[in-house]
């Protein structure tokens, strides 16, 4: 029997899976993504560097930092420019509390798909509190537009320091009870061990990023692997669990946001006073070439591909997104798993299909 | 024909008799149960969802409202929040949900992407506001919206409905065949 | 810096030295490099870079329209999880292929992460690849008639 999930259907939209089924147990399961294909590689061909930036981050609206970050690394690679030293925390203050709020949004949606309504709360109820203090800085709830080529657009105000050392202490309170109401509990455990497995070689075989290659046993990082802007000057640690199933994906955000709050107070604490944004022309013309410039957003290694032919627009830009390099594992995944287990391995995944359409 | 004729004047008198005495009182409550009870359809077309959800979260928390969650099937649904880009491959889709939906049926349209096309105006696989597709009610501008602004949008939606007219069925029904 | 690019070179090194004559171009800077070969040889050079230079995934597929020269590129980036001193390492193997027909054999067999990759640039450049299982239409919809969007000829309405 073959079954239409979605476009529209109680756990998450805009995405669809033709799935057939044998008894409850699922055969195949194919992708239809698409629902929310807008162009954006296009368009960024008939806007300008500066001009780019607001649709660019649009496709991942709860990771706008993460998303950005590598475009602008590409521009600035582009330009042979770099951003001045308090900028670049800025820039890794904004991505790791948009790393903990996209975590968050994961953590209240696995509630969801769990049937556990608690866990679609608390997680909501805490993503506002690092949505204020990420708008102490970028100024809007979300998207922020606010990393430039050359820099950021804002500086923090003196009273973010103080602020993000509260957040981050009644934060970490909140995560011992997450982990007691959720993590813990009998119902999470038997809904999400063993289930979807994604052993290590295929992870690396199919390209697997971000939370769901480390819960796979890979212990890959961009921030460590290719340090960016100062990440080399903080110290975190990457977590990595062996086991490759549901519960293994959802223990590596838990553990995430934890590192995330870790860099954010390094980064208060190192952070040198000066300026924020390098000057540059209003209008970007980087000399012909090409620049790969890749970070680690929320959701895995997100990468730009910039081919510049010197002019005003760029000649072809590629969003090479964590979602879409995720979605080869829905299928694979899928297979041999229950029906009703489907929903915890395609969110486990957390494959965020804004995102991976563009 | 005199007969029928005066049929149809009686007919007039007793409806107006109706609309006043029971009219009125029942469009009140009808409309009074409907205020409240808005249940939304879980139709995400774009990232607006998000905000959405945040608003639906504790802090904002819709449900005091009178907005329910959107964890229903669409076949007891009378909201529909198109939440962000409606694009080519979606819209039948919007259309086809909007149309399974029991009436009497509301849309809002959340986002500038709905509302006009937004920041992908002169995208190719955009529509330019899912107005052309479904009727819209309210409409959100943002982008993405504030939840306040869904908020605000709930209740201008609601003081819509309290000014609806609720028209019983069968009493339509004597009028056309004597006519 | 100067032990960085020399892990780059020696890798350009090694490859322009193994397809001598089918090599295009190569070029390197620090942390990347890229590697431009004629598409007769594309698997047997995927092949030795998986397996003799240990890049064990492919991260992107990318096609550009170059009209003025007829042609279009195809470029796969690829990286290494297995290999510590490889994560850092963005490689890039390019094909420039003709316009009017660009069809180049498929490296699904050499690097399994490419298969949804090749179908988006199967749709937004028409760049068949031979040998891919499952190439059709993934993101655009289903009715979509228009030449493939990504192609420079392609103008967005009211640009």
């Amino acid at each position: 029997m073959t079954l239409s999930v979605g476009p529209q259907h109680p756990g998450s939209g805009h995405f669809r899976l033709i799935i057939t089924v044998d008894g409850d147990i699922i055969v195949k399961a194919e992708p239809d993504p698409g629902y929310v294909h807008r162009g954006e590689e296009k368009m960024a061909e008939v806007r300008n560097y500066i001009q780019n930036i607001p649709h660019i981050e649009r496709p991942s609206i709860i990771d706008a930092s993460g998303i950005l970050y590598p475009y602008v690394l590409a521009v600035e690679d582009l330009l042979g420019k770099s951003a001045p030293e308090r900028a670049q925390y800025i820039r890794m203050i904004m991505a790791e509390l948009n790393r903990i709020t996209s975590h968050l949004y994961f953590l209240s949606i696995f509630g969801i798909f769990l049937g556990h309504s608690t866990m679609f709360m608390w997680p909501m109820g805490d993503r506002e509190v690092f949505i204020d203090l990420s708008q102490m800085i970028g100024g809007t709830r979300i998207t922020f537009s606010h990393f430039v080529p050359g820099g950021v657009r804002s500086d923090a105000p003196d009273s973010f320091a103080d602020k993000a050392e509260k957040t981050c202490d009644y934060f970490e309170g909140r995560l011992k009870e997450y982990e007691r109401i959720f993590v813990n509990n009998p119902l999470c455990h038997q809904r999400t061990v063993g289930v979807g497995v994604l052993t290590k070689e295929d992870a690396i075989k199919l390209g697997v990023v971000g939370p769901s290659l480390r819960a796979s046993g890979v212990k890959s990082d961009t921030r460590r692997d290719e340090p960016y802007d100062a990440y080399d000057k903080v110290d975190f640690e990457v977590p990595v669990y062996s086991e490759g199933d549901s519960y293994a994906r959802l223990r590596v955000h838990f553990d995430e946001m934890r590192q995330s709050m870790s860099i954010i107070r390094q980064c208060i604490k190192q952070m040198p006073k000066g300026p924020v944004k390098q000057k540059l022309p209003p209008q970007l013309r980087p000399p012909a070439g090409e620049a790969y410039a890749r970070t680690e957003a929320a959701r895995g290694a997100m990468a730009y591909y910039i081919v510049s032919d010197g002019g005003n627009y760029p000649y072809r830009l590629k969003m090479n997104v964590a979602s879409f390099r995720n979605l080869i594992a829905i299928p694979y995944l899928l297979k041999g798993v229950h029906l009703a287990d489907m929903p915890t391995v395609y969110w486990g995944l957390d494959y965020w299909p804004v995102e991976a359409d563009k | 024909m005199v007969k029928s004729g005066a049929l149809a004047i009686l007919v007039g008198r007793l409806n107006d008799v109706l609309q006043y005495a029971v009219g009125e009182p029942l469009n009140y409550l009808v409309n009074w149960g409907r205020i409240y009870s808005l249940w939304p359809v879980h139709l995400e077309t774009a990232c607006c969802s998000i905000e959405f959800g945040a608003a639906s979260g504790p802090r904002y928390d819709l449900e005091r409202y009178g907005v329910l969650e959107a964890f229903g099937s669409l076949r007891q649904c009378d909201l529909l929040i198109v939440q962000g880009t409606v694009n080519r491959k979606v819209a039948p889709r919007v259309r086809m949900v909007y149309d399974q939906m029991p009436d009497p049926k509301y849309v809002i349209s959340m986002g500038a992407c709905s509302n006009t096309g937004g920041l992908y105006f002169d995208s190719y696989n955009v529509l330019k506001g899912v107005d052309s597709i479904v009727p819209v009610d309210v409409y959100i501008p943002g982008c993405p919206p504030r939840p306040e602004a869904i908020i605000q949008a709930l209740i201008m939606l609601q003081n819509k409905i309290k000014k609806q007219k609720f028209a019983p069925p069968e009493l339509k029904q004597i009028e056309t065949k004597v006519a | 810096m100067s032990a960085q690019s020399s892990l780059e070179q020696s890798l350009v090194q090694q490859l322009s030295s193994q397809f001598k004559d089918s090599v295009r171009s190569s070029s390197f800077k620090a942390k990347r490099f890229k590697i431009t070969v004629d598409e007769t040889i594309i698997l047997k050079v995927a092949e030795y870079i998986r397996d003799q230079l240990g890049f064990d995934h492919a991260a992107s597929v990318t096609g550009t329209d170059f009209p003025k020269d007829g042609v279009i590129e195809v470029v796969y980036h690829f990286t290494s999880y297995s290999k510590d001193d490889l994560r850092k390492v963005v490689g890039a193997l390019a094909v420039r292929i003709p316009r009017d027909s660009p069809k180049i054999p498929s490296l699904i067999n050499v690097w399994p992460s490419v298969e949804y990759h090749e179908r988006e640039t199967y749709e937004m450049l028409g760049v068949t690849f031979e040998g891919h299982p499952n190439l059709k239409r993934l993101l655009l919809p289903e009715d979509w008639s228009d030449i493939p969007p990504l192609r420079k000829d392609f103008t967005l309405p009211g640009r």
